[in-house]
């Protein structure tokens, strides 16, 4: 009974990365390597895929078209590769945009004496008190639509909740002892901001910005979706989505269904990733 | 003690009324400016079409009849003195007041999200019960893998695949709009009206189950690890029993919470979802008015989905102060409503 119970541990060793903390590195590995391969697809493939080409028109998915075609005879996998890598860009302007801010206010909230903290806290209850997609909706009429007027809108909504977690964590590394101490020895604002807190909310950091990552790409398909956001001669996923909606109710499910199942994996993706990283670097949660 | 909580409870809602008025005079104020700098000019998107038709001299009659020539906080005072008197403007592209119609669109909307609100609580809270009581067996990774994947699902895309499955193949349902068409306004039953409110609601609440079904799944396990369960499983309760007991009402109160504070959510869903299935709500106006450069309505629509998420915080906060015995006995309680990412 031991023996083939131990022949079983051995089994699992070959095959599958053993403890936890490799699995969890595998996973990120794996999702790493899925993104990077989407995104060199969508910036490699050939774009000679999209032009029009009329005898194929309306085609449903077959091995030639993996994602069939549209209307207009493009191909929807390679309109659909193209898109994400859009999306990822977008998302990743936005997402640094807001992680920034983020940074930034959390760490004045903490440092900068009391009223400093009273006008941020305000501020983040203004920015959450209008539903995330009127204010991008907003912000988008406000400069009109294109390129800039998303990013702006995406980096200006999504910091919110983030300088919450990072004020929390530097107000926690201020009063920590090696921090007084820093201080009794004379080291300036600056050599304890740069050389304690900042290596320590440095994880938080990150796990925050590859959560926000998802929601700034979700939020952005969305805008596009509402004809608010990108324009319509982008291939982005909104787009698609929006132009789809026409084709729908003469049965060609395929221009939306895949599209959008590309999409919603994109976001896992990030999603899993932030979760691990989270799992690997967060001594809380290292036990879930 | 009884008049003591009174008190309490005023000073609360007083402080609350206080930040609300300064968030709202301040949002008022930022929105103002943001579409004052817009590249869109109400004079040009009020014309539209008719731009051969309309010379310069009419432009400036129109330009002085609104007063969009005088400096912009001029403009300000007087759309904030009209607002004060609940004026909200014209619509241009509706051509009526702008209170009347969010007041329609809100009712139609308030159905759309009430059932979805209501549903979505349901089912979520039922989901996370069920994960948490039976944690760790395959119908629990099940739920929480639906749950993850849900948060990654972009809401009008699952409408979409609503829309396919429900009305295309299946057409148990009409295929959007929140009334026939071709019909008077005067003959529309009620039946049509719920019936092309189904697939909306149904959409809206499928995505909102997640956070409410993973929030209670870990409050509940919070719960079951805890010593009077540990005494009551000793005692020889187990399953329904001991959840009914001594779970429900540890965990519905945070669900309760996480609900009305996930009104802003609620709507942002609301907008994509009336979108997809041209729903005529707020959200679809808020849309229309963005598209086509309606100033008032979209600051009216601002304003209001403000104090719809002010709201809903609100009685989020006084659901706990209200319904948790612990509160009233007014011993600390530091429970906070989670904000999601």
């Amino acid at each position: 009974m031991i023996s083939s119970l131990k022949l079983k541990n051995k089994d699992n060793h070959k095959q599958l990365p053993s403890n936890r903390k490799k699995r969890t590195l595998f996973i990120i590995l794996i999702s790493i390597i899925f993104l990077v391969i989407v995104i060199l697809g969508g910036v490699l493939i050939d774009e000679g895929r999209i032009v029009t080409n009329l005898n194929d028109r309306n085609a449903p998915p077959s091995l030639d078209h993996l994602f069939g075609t549209d209307w207009l005879g493009r191909d929807m996998f390679t309109r659909t590769l193209m898109g994400l890598s859009l999306s990822i860009g977008v998302g990743l302007i936005g997402a640094i945009g807001s992680a920034s801010i983020a940074l930034f206010l959390g760490m004045a909230a903490a440092t900068m004496g009391k009223m400093a903290d009273r006008l941020i806290s305000w501020l983040i209850d203004l920015f959450l008190s209008v539903p995330h997609l009127v204010t991008l909706i907003l912000i988008a009429f406000t400069l009109g639509g294109g390129f800039k007027g998303i990013v702006i809108g995406l980096a200006l909504t999504h910091w919110p909740s983030l300088a919450r977690v990072i004020r929390a964590e530097v107000m926690q590394v201020r009063s920590a002892e090696y921090v007084q101490v820093s201080q009794k020895m004379g080291k300036s604002q600056w050599w304890i901001a740069l050389h304690h807190i900042l290596p320590h909310i440095a994880p938080q950091l990150l796990i925050g910005f590859m959560l926000l990552f998802p929601h700034v790409i979700l939020h952005e398909a969305a805008v596009t979706f509402l004809g608010l956001g990108l324009s319509p001669h982008e291939p982005a996923i909104g787009i698609i989505l929006s132009e789809s909606m026409k084709y729908l109710s003469s049965g060609m499910w395929w221009l939306a269904f895949f599209p959008g199942l590309c999409l919603l994996i994109i976001v896992r993706t990030f999603d899993q990733i932030g979760e691990n990283i989270r799992l690997l670097i967060d001594p809380n949660r290292a036990q879930d | 003690m009884r008049k003591y909580i009174g008190g309490k409870l005023g000073l609360f809602l007083l402080l609350k009324g206080l930040r609300m008025a300064t968030l709202l005079f301040a949002i008022c104020l930022i929105s103002f400016l943001l579409i004052k700098n817009s590249p869109i000019d109400p004079i040009q998107a009020y014309i539209g079409a008719d731009m051969l038709k309309v010379g310069p001299e009419q432009r400036e009659k129109i330009a002085e009849y609104w007063g969009v020539d005088q400096p912009v906080m001029v403009q300000f005072l007087n759309w904030g003195s009209a607002l004060l008197t609940g004026d909200l403007g014209t619509s241009m592209i509706f051509r009526r007041p702008v209170i009347d119609i969010i007041g329609e669109r809100f009712l139609n909307s308030l159905a759309l999200m009430i059932s979805a609100w209501v549903l979505s609580g349901m089912i979520g809270f039922a989901m996370g019960v069920v994960a948490a009581m039976k944690k760790g067996t395959w119908i629990d990774r099940i739920i929480k893998w639906y749950c993850f994947t849900l948060a990654s699902t972009p809401t009008f895309w699952m409408g979409l695949l609503i829309l396919i499955v429900f009305a295309v193949w299946l057409k148990w349902f009409p295929f959007g709009m929140g009334v026939p068409a071709g019909v008077l306004a005067e003959n529309v039953t009620m039946v049509d009206r719920i019936n092309h409110l189904i697939l909306p609601a149904i959409t809206l609440s499928i995505v909102g189950v997640a956070n409410v079904a993973l929030h209670t799944r870990q409050k509940l396990i919070d719960v079951l690890a805890s010593d009077y369960v540990l005494f009551a499983r000793a005692r020889g309760e187990q399953g329904f029993v001991l959840f009914w007991r001594h779970g429900l009402r540890n965990v519905a109160l945070p669900a309760i919470t996480l609900q009305f504070a996930a009104f802003s959510e609620l709507f942002g869903g609301a907008v994509l979802t009336e979108q997809v299935f041209s729903y005529p709500g707020l959200g679809q106006a808020t849309v229309e008015a963005g598209l086509r450069g309606d100033v008032p309505l979209l600051l009216g629509l601002v304003i209001f989905s403000t104090i719809f998420v002010f709201v809903g915080n609100l009685l989020a906060d006084l659901s706990y102060r209200l319904l948790d015995p612990r509160m009233r006995e007014g011993r600390r309680y530091d429970f906070k409503p989670q904000i999601k990412k």
